[in-house]
């Protein structure tokens, strides 16, 4: 069990710079979930943690000692590679019991600690097994295997997951889960599934482009996304955007063609006169009149069944809007759909920042 | 593989004839030559060759001379390519590393290969030369330290180093490729479980390297009985004392030299034999090993 402190940390390739200057305290026994789109720099700041890749600026400490120019073996970390990385040529036993045999410990004790570890993995009948000669599923948990049976004081996953199917992937994520409270080891797990990051994760790292947008509990960074992209990537289906113009006292903003959307007259009073993005959920909609909150039409195109709810596909504004409602019927094509707003349901970002507009101190001083 | 379908089949023999021709001129024709002569022989006022049967082939298996060609053969194949395998396999994980200037040595390494085995010769007969050359220092401490001219044991050094260098390029590219396919992120797992660099080479890239290993081995061996006429004939002329006669050179030096074409085209036949039970035993033993997948 370890805490790591990330500070500053930047990596270039070369002239390019792809992450720029990272700050994160990771606290022991956490699970912490890096998630961000295809090449945000998820990957390379993990391996910056491993001691796989170089650290051209900044400050990655361990339990408090900098490890930035530790080999890999000394940062008692374990990982667990997209692909696996299995060696080929050994069997299911010899891949877990590796460390252990360059560690030099005993025959025995290993053979001792491969068969336990088998075990909990459930690997015991598969250990003379080559990985050439096992499913996608059961690499993935040889991997898992390895990894564990250092006793690593931080475990580092690097999207362990993308190569199984969507139903082992949800098995396989209960069981990261289990096995985090069963050891309690601080782990890193980078993925650009967002229900992945939700369901594994004590805290979220959101990544975008080299840079982080923002860290918080899943709960946290759904609630109240810390920027416009990361409202945009946390949820499913995203969420909505419009490009609007807080009117009269700060009480509602004027969407482009003319209705009054209600927004928090905290928030929107120093914001007078000025354009704004907002941000709704679609499962913050509902279909139809309700009290409180405000009440727009928007025209309808088309519906799509989920099973569990539908989606309602329309435009709002002229922007496409999407509402997540269990609503029944079916409108018609073009057909005007009243849609109920919850005041707290409106997010407002800096339409040149793409950052949250919050509380009154923090809009002026963007302002100024 | 890509397989391309002819309609018309006289296309096809149209186009590997050419090669076809190659190959019999070269090759087919000279090797049934050779076969005719192994098992006849030219009377001595000409008007034709008797047949004799396996007298050439036992004369030459009775002959000390041809025992000895052997051994020496035996031991040069051997030691030139453990010295060009070892060689190549080091620079190769040099490079694989990247370390600080393998950018130049990976071109670098490529010209020996494409210098012609004379050539290699006389630039290693300056190297060696025992009153002349760099190891003639060594003659400055005590005389004939290093003489391969009267030395057999130092002749056969000379030329197992010549014949390893100009081996070493063409192994060193094998090593390299395969090396580079082998995924960095085996060699990074091994780094996490702890290993270090060596380690990671004997354990993981060693062996992941090995039908690269046996493929060079019987590339290589087959070479060192074919390919090394040009070294001897250049360096040594097999000598001193035979020391460096190998089985092809002998073919030369009784053949042309002593005009036994007999003696000689059955010597070829020995060597043709060896060098096609090399070749059955690549195709059949190591183009099969297993290969390991992910
Ligand atoms: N060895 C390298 N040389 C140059 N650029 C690199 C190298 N490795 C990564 N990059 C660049 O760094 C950026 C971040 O890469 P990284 O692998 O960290 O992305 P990622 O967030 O893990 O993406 P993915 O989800 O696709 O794995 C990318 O733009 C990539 O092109
Ligand atoms: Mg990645």
């Amino acid at each position: 069990m370890a805490q790591i402190g990330i500070r500053g940390v930047r990596k270039s390739y070369g002239k390019t710079q792809v992450v720029h200057g990272v700050d994160v305290d990771i606290v022991d026994g956490e699970f912490v979930v890096i998630l961000g789109p295809s090449g945000c720099g998820k990957s390379t700041l993990l391996r910056m943690i491993a001691g796989l890749e170089e650290i051209t600026a900044g400050e990655i400490s361990i339990d408090g000692e900098v490890v930035n120019e530790l080999e890999p073996r000394e940062r008692g970390c374990a990982m667990v590679f997209q692909n696996y990385a299995l060696y080929p040529h050994m069997t299911v036993a010899q891949n877990i019991g590796y460390s252990l045999k360059v560690a030099g410990v005993p025959r025995a004790t290993r053979d001792q600690r491969v068969l336990e570890t088998a075990r909990t993995i459930g690997l015991v009948d598969f250990l003379d097994r080559k990985p050439g000669q096992l499913s996608g599923g059961q690499r993935q948990r040889v991997a898992m295997g390895r990894a564990m049976i250092r006793e690593p004081r931080v475990f580092l996953f690097d999207e362990p997951l993308s190569n199984l199917d969507a139903k082992l992937r949800v098995q396989m994520r209960l069981e990261i889960r289990r096995l985090h409270q069963r050891l309690r080891a601080t782990s890193v797990f980078v993925t650009h599934d967002q229900v992945e990051a939700m369901t594994l994760a004590d805290r979220l790292i959101v990544m975008n482009e080299g840079h982080i947008d923002q860290i918080g509990t899943p709960s946290e960074v759904y609630g109240l996304p810390a920027s416009r992209y990361v409202g945009g990537f946390i949820g499913s289906p995203p969420m909505n955007f419009l490009d609007v113009t807080v009117g009269g006292d700060g009480g509602h903003v004027v969407v482009g063609d003319g209705q009054h959307l209600s927004i928090d007259p905290a928030i929107g009073a120093g914001l007078v006169g000025q354009t704004v993005e907002v941000g709704i959920r679609p499962e913050h909609v509902t279909v139809g009149h309700r009290a409180g909150g405000s009440t727009l039409t928007a025209a309808f195109d088309f519906m799509e069944d989920l099973g569990a709810g539908r989606l309602f596909h329309g435009r709002l504004g002229g922007a496409d809007f999407i509402v997540h409602s269990p609503e029944h019927r079916p409108p018609a094509f073009g057909e005007e759909i009243p849609l109920h707003i919850p005041r707290d349901a409106v997010h407002l970002f800096d339409p040149q920042t793409g950052k949250r507009v919050a509380a009154q101190p923090v809009v002026q001083a963007a302002a100024a | 593989m890509r397989r391309a379908y002819f309609k018309d089949n006289r296309i096809a023999y149209l186009l590997v004839a050419p090669q076809l021709l190659i190959i019999f001129v070269f090759f087919y024709w000279p090797t049934g030559e050779a076969l005719f002569w192994a098992f006849t022989l030219e009377q001595p006022w000409g008007g034709g060759n008797e047949w004799v049967g396996l007298d050439n082939l036992n004369a030459v298996l009775s002959d000390g001379r041809y025992w000895n060609a052997v051994v020496v053969s035996v031991i040069f194949a051997l030691a030139s390519t453990a010295l060009a395998m070892g060689m190549a396999l080091i620079l190769a994980i040099f490079a694989d590393r990247q370390l600080r200037g393998y950018k130049f040595y990976r071109i670098g390494m490529i010209w020996p290969y494409a210098i012609a085995a004379p050539a290699v010769g006389l630039a290693f007969r300056f190297v060696f030369n025992p009153d002349a050359g760099i190891m003639s220092y060594l003659n400055t401490i005590s005389a004939d330290v290093w003489n391969p001219t009267l030395n057999g044991t130092h002749a056969l050094i000379m030329i197992v180093v010549a014949g390893a260098w100009k081996q070493v390029a063409y192994n060193f590219i094998f090593f390299l490729a395969g090396l580079q396919s082998i995924p960095k992120s085996i060699t990074e797992a091994g780094a996490m479980d702890g290993a270090s660099v060596l380690r990671r080479v004997r354990d993981l890239q060693l062996p992941l390297l090995a039908p690269t290993f046996f493929f060079l081995l019987v590339i290589n061996i087959t070479d060192s009985f074919t390919d090394s006429f040009g070294i001897v004939d250049v360096m040594t002329q097999g000598g001193p004392a035979r020391a460096t006669d190998l089985l092809v050179y002998k073919i030369y030096t009784d053949g042309f030299k002593g005009l036994d074409y007999s003696g000689a085209a059955a010597q070829s036949i020995i060597l043709m034999s060896l060098v096609i039970l090399l070749t059955v035993f690549q195709f059949r033993y190591i183009e099969r090993r297993v290969h390991y997948t992910g």
